[in-house]
């Protein structure tokens, strides 16, 4: 789950990180009060989950309310990338004198966390990374000691951070740390991290990333979760414990397992069809499941054939089956179905369908080559 | 031979009383794996599985009694961590975790004590090990396989059975068939798998089932040209995914890889790996 700049930054805020004065706003009139009780130049930013906001032009100074009302109000009718902007950030604007970037995320190969830093912060950081990879300096830290004070001093040696600055670092390092820890992040990432007009170091723009499987333990941030992130039906499906994505084509796929239903996906275009989505209705999928599933495949007007591809290992092929009858019953089904059942309990679940209308098959090929026909005769 | 797991093994499985745990536990039994120990905090002292399986408080009384040196856990995710590190202070040399959603960070901390042990973890969110013939731990389905020279390690869970059965109904049998698990940060991983099939006599050949995402895919593909002799075969799913939602700047700069299937497969077959198109392509090119 990934979180707001401004939420991000009051994450930051509190645990003693260093952010610029400033609140967020849905309204333009909102924004010029910030703008005058900040008594300073300020900087409009849109607050959506998507990268390239700057560029996008979702990202503007004004000198005074009149205009930081007249931006926001410009900015708060944009749409980026897609997403609509409903809320931005008024900040006062900074003099940067250097951008830095400060980041933990998890490395995966090297199974613990680190914490990476370059002096070539700002948003070209990706392009630093690739060409002189030697700029950005990393520090793994062991998940039972934490991030120590030394390895703070040897980023901020690493980068050449003059000494001055040390300290101040240090403490944001450490409130970083503290903060991927806290929040359960698999990223909190600072960039830019500036040295500002006043010699500050301060954070001025922040990025969490929550990780979904710890959201059971801190009920407080996953009320943050803004539900422009993903597309309603995908709201939907995580509220029945289903993964969903939502693509363009024909066929729909109600899979049980990730890697199978990307390898169902893979096949459907193997024979020429489309995916209408990626859909995994998880390990032990139950008829509740199941219905809704389907009721979310079939809400997708695109869908011309439903390929369902489930193979029984912690799933029972007897409750999908029953799952499907559940939801042809509920919500009626008016496209051809192709089911293909195999594993646990595949014969119950093969002779609950016998009697309903729809094809079936043995192997992946035959079924992936069954619904690419079907979605082709009903378009 | 095989690996990991053979008619020896003796299984403790830890939340043998839940739905799955119960359920999978006699499906173990009906293959003849030795489940010796089940342990669900609360019914210690009671029988499981028709009375064929003594439950236990803890895994160091399971361990104690019963000789047990393979843990199976199938406990709900939020108790996933702590079954973990239960099992590891009890001794077994060997974990399968089949259990999925566990956060992150607290698989970051797993896997570093149990290297420190010197203790294997497969998992978690894993199908498990499974020995054609001899032994069964954790959920692939016993009758997909059959004893044979193909050693399957694989990403995913049901395409692995998928694959399994292909190889199957394809008139081959496999040595043993290792369900890594998609997590990011897992136990053993597909180099270690690939070290022990090339040197298992049983194995003659290798199937790497990968998919999108992370680089591990890539560095089997270089372990593969410098250390494996035996011929691989592989399958990356998602080719037809579209690009996943990015997580910021630092995925990619940490892993310096684009995750994409296109960039795997590429790498595979710079190592000289025959890459499958779709998973019932894979039997066609194993022969």
């Amino acid at each position: 789950m990934k979180l707001h700049e401004y939420q991000s930054k009051l994450l930051f805020a509190k645990r003693g990180i260093p952010i610029p004065k400033g609140r967020v706003a849905t309204t333009a009139q909102e924004a010029r009060e910030i703008a005058s009780e900040l008594k300073s130049a300020v900087v409009i930013k849109s607050q959506v989950l998507v990268g390239g906001r700057g560029k996008a032009g979702g990202i503007k100074v004004a000198k005074t309310p009149e205009q930081a009302e007249e931006l926001a109000a410009q900015i708060l009718a944009m749409t980026i990338k897609g997403l609509p902007v409903r809320k931005v950030l008024v900040d006062e604007a900074s003099e940067i004198k250097k951008e830095i970037y400060l980041a933990i995320t998890n490395d995966r190969a090297a199974k613990c966390p680190v914490m990476m830093c370059s002096s070539e912060g700002g948003i070209d950081i990706e392009e630093v990374a690739a060409k002189t990879p030697e700029k950005i300096i990393r520090e793994h830290i062991n998940p039972f000691l934490g991030l120590r004070e030394y390895q703070a001093r040897n980023i901020a040696a690493g980068i050449g951070l003059p000494r001055e600055h040390w300290n101040a670092f240090g403490q944001i390092a450490m409130g970083l740390y503290r903060v991927y820890v806290e929040t359960d992040a698999t990223l909190a990432e600072i960039n830019p991290l500036v040295i500002d007009g006043k010699n500050q170091v301060k954070a001025l723009d922040g990025k969490i990333i929550i990780d979904d499987n710890a959201l059971y333990r801190h009920l407080d941030l996953a009320e943050m979760r803004d539900p422009d992130e993903d597309a309603a039906s995908e709201i939907e499906a995580r509220k029945y414990g289903l993964s969903f994505i939502k693509l363009d084509g024909e066929i729909g796929c109600m899979v049980n397992g990730a890697g199978l239903a990307m390898g169902t996906m893979d096949i459907i275009s193997h024979f020429g069809g489309t995916p209408a989505n990626f859909l995994d209705v998880g390990g032990g999928a139950n008829a509740e499941k199941v219905a809704a599933a389907f009721r979310i495949i079939l809400s997708d007007k695109n869908v011309k054939a439903v390929l369902i591809n489930i193979f029984g290992g912690i799933t029972r092929c007897d409750e999908v089956a029953r799952g499907i009858l559940k939801a042809i019953d509920e919500v009626g089904v008016n496209v051809p179905m192709v089911v293909r059942l195999v594993g646990t309990n595949q014969e119950e679940g093969r002779r609950l369908l016998a009697d309903a209308k729809m094809e079936t098959a043995t192997l992946l090929a035959e079924a992936a080559q069954k619904a690419v026909n079907a979605a082709k005769r009903k378009s | 031979m095989s690996i990991l797991v053979n008619k020896d093994t003796r299984v403790l499985i830890q939340g043998i009383t839940g739905r799955e745990g119960s359920f999978h536990a006699a499906a173990m039994l009906a293959y003849n794996t030795k489940v010796v120990a089940g342990v669900t905090p609360g019914k210690g002292g009671e029988w499981a599985c028709d009375n064929k399986v003594p439950v236990f408080e803890t895994c160091k009384e399971a361990v104690k009694s019963t000789g047990a040196n393979c843990s199976l856990i199938f406990v709900p995710a939020r108790f996933a961590t702590d079954a973990l590190f239960e099992a590891a202070d009890a001794g077994v040399p060997l974990v399968v975790c089949i259990s999925d959603g566990l956060a992150v960070q607290d698989m970051m901390r797993v896997r570093n004590y149990y290297d420190q042990k010197g203790i294997k973890l497969i998992g978690p969110n894993c199908p498990g090990l499974l020995t054609p013939g001899e032994a069964k731990v954790g959920i692939i389905p016993g009758y997909v396989a059959k004893p044979g020279g193909v050693g399957i390690v694989a990403r995913s869970g049901t395409l692995t059975y998928e694959v399994i059965y292909a190889i199957t109904n394809a008139g081959m049998g496999q040595s043993t068939c290792v369900g890594i698990g998609g997590d990011p940060v897992k136990g053993l991983n597909f180099i270690e798998v690939l070290k022990m099939f090339e040197d298992d006599p049983q194995t003659d050949r290798i199937v790497l089932i990968g998919e999108i995402g992370g680089n591990d895919e890539e560095k089997a593909a270089e372990y593969i040209s410098d250390h494996v002799t035996k011929p691989v075969v592989a399958f990356i799913a998602g080719q037809t995914a579209p690009p996943g939602k990015r997580m910021g700047h630092a995925g990619a700069i940490i892993e310096g890889a684009s995750g994409l299937a296109s960039d795997k497969i590429k790498a595979l077959e710079a190592a000289h790996v025959k890459v499958a198109k779709h998973p019932e392509e894979i039997p066609t090119l194993l022969k």
